[in-house]
């Protein structure tokens, strides 16, 4: 075993001090000399064609500058993974908040004046608002079907599966879309300095940013530079979205020679940007009497907005991870995202996976009523285990946790008791409230899906400098989940060296590696491992070079100076390397899906208003297999945060769209948790350790949010006797079903 | 002008008295701790004490403030030697982005304030509802609350 000496402590958060004395500088914070404020001009229309802009004469528009489409330098592409939004419309709006001109000046309240000064004159199209509106193609928005992508995935022979079948339950589950309400609005900076243009901002993918500025600005990577600041909040929220503002920014500055400064204010952050795609999942499902699985056939239909942005990535863990966490030898999925004449939908923490996990999930209540089994002994018997085949074929060879975070929460939360007593308890019709209790139990792919992470070819480094300072560099970013403080235990103990001695680089595409984007669970399982080997590999060069490593402060200056000679630093860098035992197939959607995947099971203790509807829930006991918490207070914040965000989404949270515009997008009537609204949490972190994770861990950071809406609605269920098959669950939707 | 104390200095501004408070501090007075999430006194991560009491400062015209007390978060500790509310918020990884921080700090230093040892859990839940954070799930954040609860009631006792 290595030797951990801050691997699996609660090391103090590296950047605590400074957010705990207000010193932490977020974008808006920086007094950045000269700058102008820029704003955006958005359609108002869902779907039409532009037929003139007209600018206000009584306006003093000499002062602004004032760009569209036709003063971008290189391609108007938001560069993603397809090639179809523009970064300014040009001639055409696909929906309602895009950006069309762009305004900079001295005086951001002036900024905003002159955009209500400018009007669009639109020839409005037919839109197509909803999932069915646009499969029957009512506008045509992406290629002739509206269809983004298409997947489908098959195991075993499904017609022979259900022919084995002594029940089939079929069920339909939707979700709605979810904003990530991150506490700092969207806030990106840019200005140029000897010809490179310099972007800052609050960002989670420094390098998908560099990409689009490429393209947009005609210009090699040597030109283009994004630096992160201390981001309040991503969440998903801010990983494709800051390449438009980026986009918009460098342009302004490009056009009034000035620095420039755009900071969305809570209003257009919710209504222009990214959310949680929609969903709707059919589930149709074959068991055995004895309530073994035989036979799943299940079909996923997700809103991806008007442009395809990452809609295909997030169908694809959706479509991964839909048959649940449960072993069946014969499954077909298939599934769909589609366009609508909304603003696109994007990342989300748990990204697909918690769509169609909902559905996985709660359909096991209805398969419980039709074969009057209890879904706890259903889900014991189908669950993952090691050996277990899932959908795509892959065998799961180690670190398979489902089975203990189960049992865990079961028993921490008296599960098996409090089923009887609250069935006791509703039986009275003095109570004034229904009891009821439910729980989930979910699994998490961490990494890129499929091959992902074999493109990505990450690169993360370890740097000596020659005056004997220790840096760790990553383009990976802290948004809140404590990747600096993470990054430094996992080097400090590859290297045997103390924790303090290291540096983690700010994200700056010119001075660390790209890293890939800060998503999808990956920092610490995928970036983690990087940063470890380039560790290892700077102690392999202390030892050859300096003959040890060393221990003391007044050693490491000797080894600098023996390591680097005349350079200024020494950088040990490396590149992700696939397991050979990790094989996927693109083209059949078979494999190896992930390398690994953690485990999440997740009691919800609720009682509900019988006057009100209203839900409070009582009590969460969550056990979770993380592999290796390698900061466990951290690891513990990452569960408790990410299930709040699923009780938002189950209980409170729901966009309102009208003509394809959120109309509630203010935090007064887009209600997330607060402190009262929260229970209290009972926590087990599950430690199964993957022998290809630093020191054992997998991702942590999605995963929580897949088991809270399943586990909610089971205990409505319990308490109701209704399954509603909707989120949120709201006190008008528990009244509808009482009906 | 509107004079008005900040963190126990005599500041004064000359500018539109209806500015809001956040933006006066936040422009004029650099004191750039104080954060806005949404303008609309939803959120909280622009609470400041005024008189001791939390407001939101992106609520408050600056003419409201004059002659009053203001407090902000740069009023509490420095990095170096942090207030024990901010100790207590590093040690039981209170803040995650750190965006709502300095708002959830005020709020809970006027709550300690008024009740010091005898904080409990459902008293901080309540003293903080009108703070949203969208990281920890609140959890950490009324724990780092109460261990500074017991730290000053163990001095209470001493002293």
């Amino acid at each position: 075993m290595p030797d951990m000496a801050n691997v699996g402590k609660n090391t103090p958060r590296r950047e605590g001090p400074e957010k705990l004395t207000g010193r932490a500088l977020y974008l808006d914070d920086h007094a950045v000399p000269g700058c102008w404020h820029g704003v955006t001009v958005r359609s108002s229309v869902p779907h039409g064609r532009i037929k003139a802009i007209r600018f206000d004469p009584g306006f003093p528009w000499g002062e602004c500058a004032i760009v569209t489409a036709k003063d971008i330098p290189g391609k108007n592409l938001v560069t993603l993974i397809e090639t179809d939004q523009p970064l300014l419309a040009d001639g055409l709006v696909r929906h309602r908040e895009e950006p069309i001109v762009l305004i900079a000046h001295p005086d951001r309240a002036t900024a905003y004046a002159a955009a209500k000064r400018v009007t669009i004159d639109y020839e409005p199209l037919p839109a197509a608002f909803t999932i069915a509106d646009s499969l029957a193609v009512r506008a045509k928005i992406f290629k002739d079907d509206n269809v983004f992508k298409s997947y489908l995935v098959q195991k075993g022979d499904l017609e022979k599966g259900f022919a084995l079948a002594d029940v089939v339950v079929e069920g339909e589950y939707s979700v709605p879309a979810q904003e990530q309400a991150y506490i700092e609005n969207n806030a990106i900076a840019a200005w140029e300095e000897d010809g490179v243009m310099v972007v800052t901002g609050s960002l989670q993918c420094p390098y998908y940013v560099v990409k689009a500025l490429k393209v947009l600005l005609g210009r090699d990577e040597k030109h283009v530079r994004v630096i992160q600041t201390v981001t309040g909040g991503g969440f998903g929220g801010k990983e494709e979205y800051p390449s438009m503002i980026a986009g918009h920014a460098a342009l302004l500055t490009l056009k009034c020679g000035h620095p420039v400064k755009i900071v969305y204010d809570r209003h257009e952050d919710m209504a222009a940007t990214t959310k949680r795609h929609p969903a709707i999942v059919r589930q149709k499902v074959g068991l055995k009497k004895d309530g073994t699985l035989v036979a799943q056939d299940i079909e996923v239909l997700m809103d991806g907005g008007a442009y395809a942005t990452l809609s295909s990535v997030v169908l694809s863990r959706g479509t991964l991870h839909a048959a649940g966490a449960y072993e069946c030898p014969n499954v077909r999925i298939r599934s769909k995202v589609v366009a609508t004449n909304t603003p696109p939908n994007g990342a989300f923490r748990g990204f697909g996976a918690p769509q169609t996990l909902f559905a996985a999930e709660l359909h096991w209540e209805k398969i419980s009523d039709a074969l009057g089994i209890d879904s706890l002994a259903l889900k014991r018997k189908n669950l993952f285990k090691i050996g277990s085949v899932t959908s795509t074929g892959q065998i799961l060879r180690e670190s398979v946790g489902a089975a203990e975070c189960l049992e865990i929460a079961v028993k921490r939360s008296n599960y098996a008791a409090k089923r009887k007593e609250y069935d006791r308890w509703n039986k009275n019709p003095k109570n004034p409230t229904w009891r009821g209790i439910g729980l989930s139990v979910c699994h998490h792919g961490a990494g890129f899906t499929g091959s992902g992470e074999v493109y990505l070819a990450s690169r993360a480094g370890v740097a000596l400098t020659k005056d004997g300072r220790l840096f760790v560099l990553a383009a990976s970013t802290e948004i809140g989940q404590g990747t600096n403080t993470m990054f430094a235990q996992v080097a400090a103990d590859a290297l045997g060296m103390p924790f303090d001695w290291f540096t983690v680089e700010t994200p700056d595409t010119h001075k660390v590696p790209d890293s890939g984007p800060t998503v999808a669970s990956r920092t610490t399982m995928v970036v983690g491992g990087l940063v470890q080997r380039a560790a290892l590999e700077l102690k392999c060069a202390l030892e050859a070079e300096h003959g040890r490593v060393p221990k003391t402060s007044a050693d490491l200056k000797k080894a600098a100076a023996a390591l680097c000679g005349e350079l200024p630093a020494r950088r040990f860098e490396v590149e992700y390397e696939k397991p050979p035992e990790v094989v996927w197939d693109d083209a059949t959607y078979k494999g190896d899906a992930y390398g690994a995947y953690s485990y999440a099971a997740f009691v919800a203790d609720l009682e509900i208003d019988k006057t009100t509807f209203e839900v409070r829930v009582r009590k969460v006991t969550t056990a979770q297999d993380i592999g290796k918490a390698i900061h466990p207070l951290f690891a513990e914040g990452q569960i408790i945060g990410g299930s709040t965000q699923g009780l938002g989404w189950a209980l409170l949270e729901e966009p309102v769209y009208k003509d394809g515009v959120m109309i509630n997008s203010q935090l007064t009537n887009y209600v997330i948790p607060t402190s009262l609204d929260t229970p209290p949490f009972d926590v087990t972190v599950v430690e199964k350790p993957y022998s290809r994770g630093p020191f054992g861990a997998k991702g942590v950071g999605e995963l929580p949010m897949d088991v809270p809406g399943p586990a909610v609605a089971a205990a409505v269920k319990h308490a109701t006797g209704k399954l509603i098959p909707t989120l949120p669950v709201t006190p008008e939707r528990i009244a509808e079903a009482l009906k | 002008m509107i004079a008005l104390t900040v963190n126990g200095k005599k500041k004064s501004y000359r500018g539109a008295p209806f500015a809001r408070l956040i933006d006066v501090l936040r422009e004029a007075f650099r004191l750039t701790g104080t954060k806005e999430g949404c303008g609309e006194g939803e959120c909280g991560a622009c609470t400041v004490l005024l008189d001791g009491e939390p407001v939101n400062s992106c609520l408050i015209p600056v003419c409201q403030a004059a002659g009053r007390k203001v407090e902000t978060v740069e009023s509490l500790g420095t990095p170096e030697k942090l207030s024990k509310l901010q100790q207590g918020f590093l040690d039981c990884a209170g803040a995650q982005c750190g965006i709502c921080t300095p708002g959830m700090l005020m709020s809970a230093h006027a709550h300690l304030k008024k009740c010091g040892g005898k904080a409990d859990d459902a008293s901080v839940r309540t003293a903080l509802a009108g703070n949203l954070c969208r990281c920890t799930g609140y959890q950490h954040i009324v724990d780092s609350v109460l261990s500074a609860a017991r730290k000053t009631a163990k001095r209470g006792k001493k002293a």
